[in-house]
């Protein structure tokens, strides 16, 4: 059972580098600006993932706090990219002024 | 699809358009993340976590409303210069472990006692916690400073 688990977490985490490079040849050379966003966004989901196969194989409890750090930092960046090319501003200054 | 918006107006109103949905889910996810801030900074001894992962995830939650709202709701929000924050991080860092030149001790000696609540039962308490603290608030107060120059005009 035990070597039944660890072969298949070394597989997942086999086939999830592959779809890694995958994301990064389209993060730079990805058509338009959207593409890259996706990609780079799809790119943190898969680290979470691939952390939490390491602490499943690791028997490990304290990477999941990775987990959830990646998760928020991933979640912030798709939110300023997004409102980058929503607005063309991430920071205003002032949100009910004119100019 | 962006030129029938332009020919629209979409530039004009753009501006007095509000993120309804971006900023009700900030307003939530702010809690949320800097609750998770200071469970880190808490658990920083024996477990992941510490002064600078949460100094920067502090600094992240209040970036996330910095994105949704604006530099003007955020300064009536913490109406104290960045600098300050990073002036009293520092100041904590160097006074706690020079304390311990006081007992006759090496520079960085920490102590640590244990205090009996009457709800919460026993709980250790730690002087390395005010040297982290000075880490959290200087990790705070560089990364909201580095992003409110990035962004431009001097407030």
């Amino acid at each position: 059972m035990n070597t039944f688990l660890d072969v298949v977490i070394i597989f997942s985490l086999i086939v999830l580098s592959f779809s890694m490079l995958g994301m990064v040849y389209r993060m730079i050379s990805g058509p338009t600006l959207h593409d890259k966003i996706v990609a780079l966004d799809t790119l943190g989901i898969m680290l979470m993932a691939m952390i939490a196969l390491v602490a499943i194989s690791l028997n490990s409890a304290y990477l999941l706090v990775v987990v959830l750090l990646v998760g928020i930092l991933a979640f912030i960046a798709t939110i300023a990219l997004a409102k980058y090319l929503e607005k063309g501003v991430i920071i205003e200054n002032d949100r009910d002024s004119d100019d | 699809m962006k030129s029938t918006l332009k020919k629209a107006g979409y530039s004009r109103v753009q501006k007095q358009m509000h993120d309804v949905f971006l900023q009700f889910t900030s307003k939530v996810v702010f809690f949320i993340i800097i609750m998770f801030a200071f469970n880190l900074f808490f658990a920083g001894h024996y477990t992941p976590g510490g002064g600078f992962v949460g100094g920067l995830l502090a600094a992240s939650a209040l970036i996330l409303l910095l994105i949704a709202y604006d530099r003007k709701t955020l300064f009536k929000m913490i109406p104290i210069d960045y600098r300050l924050i990073i002036t009293t991080g520092l100041f904590l860092s160097l006074a706690v472990p020079t304390l311990s030149f006081l007992f006759g001790t090496p520079f960085l000696t920490h102590q640590h006692t244990y205090l009996q609540l009457p709800v919460l039962g026993e709980i250790p308490l730690h002087s390395a916690l005010l040297f982290d603290l000075g880490v959290f608030l200087t990790v705070a107060g560089t990364t909201l400073l580095m992003i409110a120059l990035i962004e431009g005009e001097e407030s």
